[in-house]
């Protein structure tokens, strides 16, 4: 069985904004985030037996439902693919392009339209209402802080926005398409390289990737002329480019497309990074910069700054979407089956081995779709439940150490800075990709107070709808969150803010990990996968060293142009 | 089955200009005298009468502007406690409801319809207050969910797309300066830098040529 796609393009990146607006210290509130064997004889499908492994850390889960009887057996496939995302497509991309194997991709949301994209660029019920995202009354993941206490549903999305549908959550990102550093692939080594091992966190439980940077460069290179990212080389085959990212890993070819054109917030950045002493650079987009055809021989348009971006579709296919770059060579492939609206409940297996899965169809009928092989790219929560559920792998003990399956959760550690303008700044129009960042505290050199690793430093003009837009006041300001003073006061800062990011490595620990929920179930009846998960002194030092970062050392502030930062 | 329940609203709810004196004060021309019978999905029209005079001291008309009843707020909430955000059509409901810490999230049994229930319950009398009285009401629950959903959604229902039944004659956008969802951006987006770039605004229907339905409209 391959098991691909566990994780995303690249794991730890996004901008998650609540959608209230505020985006300050999102890490210290944040959070928020985020058997049956089958026996097939031949003949019939037969019913299934319970499945064996029911027991979680917290006591007995109760069985978790027998699917039976399956009403209908399709004729085998080669190859399966469970979640029709960035990761699935681009699996089954390469499957039908250059082998004659048929493949067939399970996707439990619907499929998507071009044209439903600009029908659906409206703030209320894309950034707020979510509509693009996963229908959570069906299933969501449960979270506690520590293995002491009890977890609880996230009930509705705040900073976690699973995807569902055809591109799954590569329809509604960012664009934002930055490449790992050398030491993330390497990371205990490198820490331990680094550091005594009494700097080290208690429980750190970091391993190297077994991949390292340059295994995986000219596959990067290959996404980024797939999705056309744009932007500016730091570092050209060993060679330093003053514009680029200088601290980035190696490239062996300029980004494919040029960077993107500069706003009024990033012309300040860049201004007062520099006067810093700083390396500001144009931030890496697959919104597309310019009129873009890829080596599939797929074109898109340039990105028009619409500013409905991140969490909407984009109506011209302009930002690099599963739906636009992948189906278009996939669609007219005969070796090629996509089945929307079918949701794998269970692999099949036996004697180590994947037979298939079990899926409740579009009418909610169970079928099993019999395959060779059967690739799992359903997300990383949603690939190890799956796998929990099936009764594949040796789960994870946080007790004992014992176990791969639900291992190592990580997180993102992303703290967020609001910084007033007295001009406009137009924050209507922009892009997910559109920003400007820093590499300088990415390294080791410059970090203080006990902080192992440090992040970029980024700003982002995405689009800000109105709603969201309104009611940015410095602290201070007004006492009352509303009536006429506030009122004004809203008008008056109304498109004066801009943010600033810092999103720093987030380490895995011994006690962070993912299991079944012994407690809540998705609407089949089966577990809802949990996470235990909490930040250690570790995050809070990151945490505190962007937020404490002397004040001259405040970009815009620098730049002049900026008031004083609000956290 | 329930019997229907109007809104009595003055027409100007239902649209305006906006426009500014020479002096800079901002001035609503009104294409519509009178009155108009609004149907309501939700609220009863005691409930909408309290809505539009609370979300009126939210965000009230005042020497900077419209209001939220020049908007039209109150049919935006009405709409969306109908629609399947004011059933929780899309949050995990499944029990047991526990308290948890606050990034967690609302983690209650209520949906909004019950919310806006039982605080409305609260409010009775409210819209024959003065707005004084009204204020120090709306002070004394504001750490309240209620209120706390109530203060939102005005702001939403002030600068929505007027396809959702807010920000009527787009009120809201021409007030703030925002031009509406236009589908391109790419000749401004490096010029004019640091200045207002504003136009008069457009709906998305009217930027599409076609009407274009909320979701309150299609997933009822
Ligand atoms: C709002 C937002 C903005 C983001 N912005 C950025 C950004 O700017 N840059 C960046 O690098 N990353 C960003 N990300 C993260 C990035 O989009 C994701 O990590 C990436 O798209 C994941 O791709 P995937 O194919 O691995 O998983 P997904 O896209 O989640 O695809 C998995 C698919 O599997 C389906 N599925 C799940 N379970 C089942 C099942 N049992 N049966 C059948 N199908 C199933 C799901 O419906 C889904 O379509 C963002 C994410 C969000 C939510
Ligand atoms: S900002 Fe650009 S890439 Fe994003 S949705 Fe609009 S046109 Fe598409």
């Amino acid at each position: 069985m391959v098991s691909g796609g566990t994780g995303s393009m690249r794991v730890p990146v996004s901008v998650f904004n609540n959608g209230d607006g505020v985006t300050r210290l999102v890490a210290a509130l944040s959070l928020r985030l985020w058997r049956l064997f089958y026996r097939m004889p031949s003949g019939a499908a037969r019913r299934l037996v319970p499945r064996a492994s029911g027991v979680s850390q917290a006591g007995l889960i109760p069985d978790a439902g027998i699917i039976e009887p399956v009403v209908k057996r399709l004729k085998p496939v080669d190859v399966v693919i469970v979640g029709g995302g960035w990761s699935g497509l681009v699996m089954a991309k390469e499957l039908v392009t250059r082998t004659a194997l048929s493949v067939a991709v399970l996707e439990r949301g619907p499929a998507r339209k071009l044209a439903e994209y600009a029908a659906g660029m409206d703030e209320v019920d894309y950034n707020i209402r979510l509509r693009m995202m996963q229908d959570i009354s069906e299933e969501t993941v449960t979270h506690r802080h520590s293995t002491a206490a009890a977890a609880v549903p996230v009930r509705q999305y705040g900073s976690f926005n699973p995807g569902t549908g055809v591109g799954g959550a590569g329809e509604h990102w960012g664009g934002v398409s930055y490449r790992f550093d050398e030491h993330q692939f390497t990371m205990a080594s490198h820490l331990r390289e680094r550091y005594p091992a009494k700097a080290l966190p208690e429980n750190l439980a970091v391993q190297d990737w077994g991949v390292t940077y340059h295994d995986l460069e000219p596959f990067y290179w290959k996404a980024e002329q797939m999705m056309g990212v744009g932007g500016k080389a730091g570092n050209l085959n060993g060679k330093i480019v003053e514009g680029g990212n200088i601290f980035e890993a190696p490239r062996s070819h300029e980004y494919p497309n040029p960077p993107h054109k500069t706003n009024y917030l990033m012309a300040e950045f860049t201004r007062g990074a520099s006067e810093l002493g700083y390396h500001p650079y144009p931030v890496p987009a697959a919104t597309l910069t310019e009129n873009y055809t890829n080596p599939d021989g797929v074109s898109r348009p340039a990105c028009a700054y619409c500013g409905f971006c991140s969490r909407y579709g984009c109506m011209i296919g302009a930002k690099a979407q599963p739906s636009n770059t992948l189906m278009p060579i996939l669609a007219p492939k005969k070796n090629f089956q996509l089945r929307p609206l079918c949701w794998v409940r269970r692999i099949v297996h036996r004697n180590g081995r994947a037979e298939g899965v079990v899926y409740s169809g579009p009418n909610g009928e169970e079928i099993l779709q019999p395959a060779r092989i059967v690739v799992l790219a359903s997300w990383t929560l949603n690939n190890t439940r799956l796998l929990m559920l099936s009764g594949i792998g040796e789960r994870y003990d946080p007790a004992t150490g014992k176990g791969t399956l639900g291992k190592n959760l990580t997180h993102q550690v992303c703290v967020g800075l609001q910084v007033f303008f007295d001009k406009p700044l137009n924050s209507f129009m922009g892009a997910g990709g559109l920003g400007m960042a820093i590499g300088d505290f990415e390294g080791e050199e410059k970090l203080e107070g006990g902080v192992l690793r440090g992040g970029g430093i980024r700003s982002q003009s995405s689009g800000d709808g109105p709603i969201s837009a309104f009611g940015r006041i410095p602290p201070g300001e007004v006492q009352s969150g509303w009536g006429s003073e506030w009122k004004k006061a809203a008008l008056r800062w109304y498109d004066r803010m801009g943010s600033m990011m810092f999103e720093g490595d987030h380490f895995a620990y011994r006690q962070n990990y993912m299991d079944l929920d012994p407690v809540y179930k998705d609407k089949f009846g089966d577990p809802l996968v949990r996470m235990t998960l909490d930040w250690t002194d570790h995050e809070r030092s990151q945490e505190q060293f962007f937020v404490k970062m002397p004040p001259q050392q405040n970009l815009w502030v620098a730049g002049g142009s900026g008031r004083q930062p609000r956290l | 089955m329930k019997r229907r329940e109007f809104l009595t609203i003055p027409a100007r709810s239902l649209g305006g200009s906006l426009l500014y004196t020479l002096a800079g004060d901002p001035v609503i021309l009104q294409g519509q005298d009178g009155t108009v019978r609004v149907p309501l999905r939700f609220f009863t029209e005691a409930e909408a009468l309290i809505v539009a005079a609370a979300s009126e001291r939210i965000l009230p008309r005042d020497e900077a502007g419209p209001g939220a009843s020049d908007a039209g707020v109150v049919l935006y909430i009405d709409r969306q406690l109908a629609g399947p955000y004011g059933r929780d059509r899309r949050r995990y409901i499944k029990p047991p409801f526990m308290a948890s810490f606050p990034e967690h999230g609302y983690q209650g049994k209520e949906s909004p319809r019950e919310i806006y229930r039982a605080g409305l319950a609260q409010l009775a009398g409210f819209a024959s207050l003065s707005n004084a009285e009204q204020d120090a009401k709306l002070r004394a629950i504001e750490k309240s969910l209620f209120f706390q959903l109530l203060r939102t959604h005005t702001v939403e229902g002030f600068l929505c797309d007027p396809m959702h039944g807010g920000n009527a004659g787009l009120i809201g956008w021409q007030l703030v300066g925002y031009p509406g969802p236009l589908m391109s951006h790419r000749d401004e987006i490096d010029k004019n830098l640091g200045q207002p770039w504003r136009r008069q605004p457009k709906s998305l229907s009217d930027i599409l040529g076609r009407p274009v339905k909320g979701w309150e409209e299609v997933d009822l």
